[in-house]
């Protein structure tokens, strides 16, 4: 059984007096610990798809499955409450709160648990160690370069221990350095800690990085999921 | 508990707006306190006065005097225990700016019917001795620097020249609505340097039963209705009631712009904290997408609000209530016995949690019901 279930999705949006169909009865599987990237042109539905993984939007029709709850079932409350178990977002534009320190950006998700402070503190600095920026914990945003503030934000990602990580674009604003320091850094994440990483990109070597790529036109899968796993077989 | 550093940070993102805001709750509470302040003191001096004393007046009008003799014609009524007498003089002191109360009263009988007026025995005496003696108010000796045995000269306004007094003692009232900062002398020094003896202002009429004031202030104004000057009698609370309805248009007027103001910093600071929440559109979506509920982000926006307004609440009814008996302010003499009241804090907080309410509610609403994928549009 996949980790997230895509099922007959059917997925579209009123604007104005036209509507829009961006995905019509996509079904799609991704296993637990793969990289997979997803990769189209602008409107092909790369995002929506992520937002339906996350619970932040809901399908017209279909099922939406992660680790075996309904995503696409639950209400509100309940969306936010699993969210913050289950999913760790990087966005493309790192959205670090900037009145907050480095350190108190990557405890946010952590204020949502029932962990006491000492042991928010102990899993903020791991986190914090494995990107890399244990010495810049006290730092603001303002103060962090593109790469580490994109650093701090997938420390934020993964300091709740999600079932799956969700960045759209995450290289999308930075320079080519920090770009391959952020991938090397997820596949890192990956290979060591099996996380699930699931990344929007429109860059081939960002793309290259990941075990599994799939292609989305116009909301359908243009490209069968090639994964390490298929490739054993 | 440990929400408090993200309220905070908020709070700290634009520190001179949330400095002013908060301000100017504390001014609009500050404002309200002492305006309302005005109206409760007011009210509390109409409920000023001894149920067993009436005051006998000129039914033409306060300024209008009352023969001496008709004294003694009260005097013989049954039921009444005690009489005496008093002048409004209205002298001013020094440079004329500040104004204090100061009437001419009959001594031995004033001090005798007004028990409330305590000053230690050797002083009453020598005040009583002496012709051209005054009491006054321990507020007045502080303001001053007056010292026993002074001469102090007022200059009078309704009864020409320079008045010169010797203080023979200092009194602290029982009860507020007296005043502590009033000059009375002797009637009969008053009488008879105007030249017009046997005059006086108002009489305050002492009765052994209270329930018979109606009946008495009858007989009273029955005796000289076909009089040069017919008298208008009524209990001591119905004077001072009269007194406090000349200032009823002043409180209704300050009660008016007290919620005008509250009001007009109410919309200030509802649209400071809908500009701040709109502002964080984007943050809130990102707390959003990390897990955080509507029902959280509701409750934080609204912490924020309340932090800013109960801290300004508590500078400004705070302020208000250490402020005034601080400078010992007693509205030029005019409001005796100054004070914010509990009731005054209690409706104060109560604007205040209003505040809260009205500021907070449409941001918060609009946080929690935020549709986190065009917010996001927006950011990214």
């Amino acid at each position: 059984m996949a980790l997230v279930e895509i099922r007959d999705v059917y997925k579209s949006f009123q604007r104005d007096t036209q509507r829009i169909d961006v995905f019509t009865g996509l079904t799609l599987d991704i296993e637990a610990g793969s990289f997979t990237a997803l990769m189209g042109p602008s409107g092909s539905g790369k995002s929506t798809l992520l937002n339906l993984i996350a619970g932040l939007d809901r399908p017209t029709r279909g099922t939406v499955t992660v680790g075996g709850a309904i995503v696409s079932a639950m209400t509100p409350g309940q969306l936010a409450a699993w969210r913050a178990r289950n999913i760790g977002f990087v966005f493309q534009s790192f959205n670090l709160l900037p009145v907050l320190t480095a350190y108190q950006n990557v405890e946010l998700p952590l204020l949502l648990t029932n962990l006491s402070r000492a042991e928010r503190a102990d899993r903020v600095r791991l986190a914090l160690d494995v990107v890399g920026l244990a010495d810049r914990a006290d730092h603001y945003p303002r103060q962090l370069s593109g790469g580490q503030e994109q650093r701090t934000a997938i420390a934020r990602a993964i300091v709740a221990d999600p079932t799956v990580m969700l960045l759209d674009e995450p290289t999308g604003q930075l320079d080519g350095k920090s770009s391959q320091e952020v991938l090397a850094l997820l596949q890192r994440l990956n290979n060591e800690f099996s996380k699930t990483i699931v990344i929007v990109t429109h860059d081939a070597h960002a793309a290259e990085r990941a075990k599994t790529t799939l292609h989305l036109e116009k909301g359908d899968l243009i490209e069968k999921p090639r994964t390490v796993a298929a490739a054993m077989r | 508990m440990k929400y408090l550093r993200l309220v905070l940070a908020n709070l700290g993102r634009h520190k001179l707006r949330t400095v002013l805001t908060i301000l100017s709750v504390a001014l609009a509470l500050f404002l309200f306190a002492s305006l309302r302040s005005v109206t409760t003191t007011l009210a509390a001096s109409a409920q000023f006065g001894g149920a067993r004393r009436l005051v006998t007046l000129n039914a033409t009008g306060l300024v209008f005097p009352l023969p001496l003799a008709y004294g003694n014609r009260i005097k013989t009524l049954p039921g009444v225990t005690g009489l005496s007498w008093a002048n409004w003089f209205g002298g001013k002191y020094g440079d004329g700016k500040t104004f204090f109360a100061n009437f001419a009263v009959d001594p031995e009988s004033y001090l005798a019917i007004y028990p409330e007026i305590v000053l230690p025995a050797d002083q009453k005496q020598s005040f009583i001795q002496d012709r051209t003696g005054a009491i006054i108010g321990k507020r007045l000796l502080s303001r001053y620097g007056w010292k026993l045995g002074q001469n102090v000269t007022l200059q009078g306004t309704i009864f020409q020249g320079d008045w010169t007094f010797t203080i023979r003692g200092v009194y602290t009232p029982t009860d507020p609505a007296i005043g502590d900062d009033v000059l009375i002398f002797h009637h009969e020094y008053f009488d008879e340097r105007i030249g017009r003896a046997g005059i006086a202002g108002w009489y305050i009429v002492e009765i052994a039963d209270p329930s018979r004031a109606p009946a008495i202030a009858k007989s009273i104004d029955d005796m000289f209705r076909n009089s040069s000057s017919p008298t208008k009698t009524g209990t001591e609370r119905e004077f001072q009631a009269s007194f406090a309805t000349m200032w009823g248009n002043v409180s209704f007027l300050m009660s008016t712009i007290g919620l005008a103001v509250v009001f007009a910093i109410l919309l200030v600071t509802a649209n400071a904290m809908m500009m701040s929440a709109r502002e964080r559109t984007g943050e809130i979506a990102v707390l959003k997408t990390i897990g955080f509920s509507d029902r959280l982000l509701f409750a934080l926006v609204m912490v924020e609000a309340g932090a800013m307004a109960l801290t300004g609440a508590a500078l400004g009814l705070g302020g208000a209530k250490l402020l005034y008996p601080a400078i010992n302010f007693n509205g030029a003499g005019f409001l005796p016995g100054f004070t914010v009241a509990t009731s005054t804090l209690v409706i104060g907080a109560l604007v205040a949690v209003g505040l809260m309410l009205a500021s907070g509610l449409i941001p918060a609403l609009r946080a929690a019901r935020l549709p986190v994928v065009q917010a996001l549009r927006q950011v990214e």
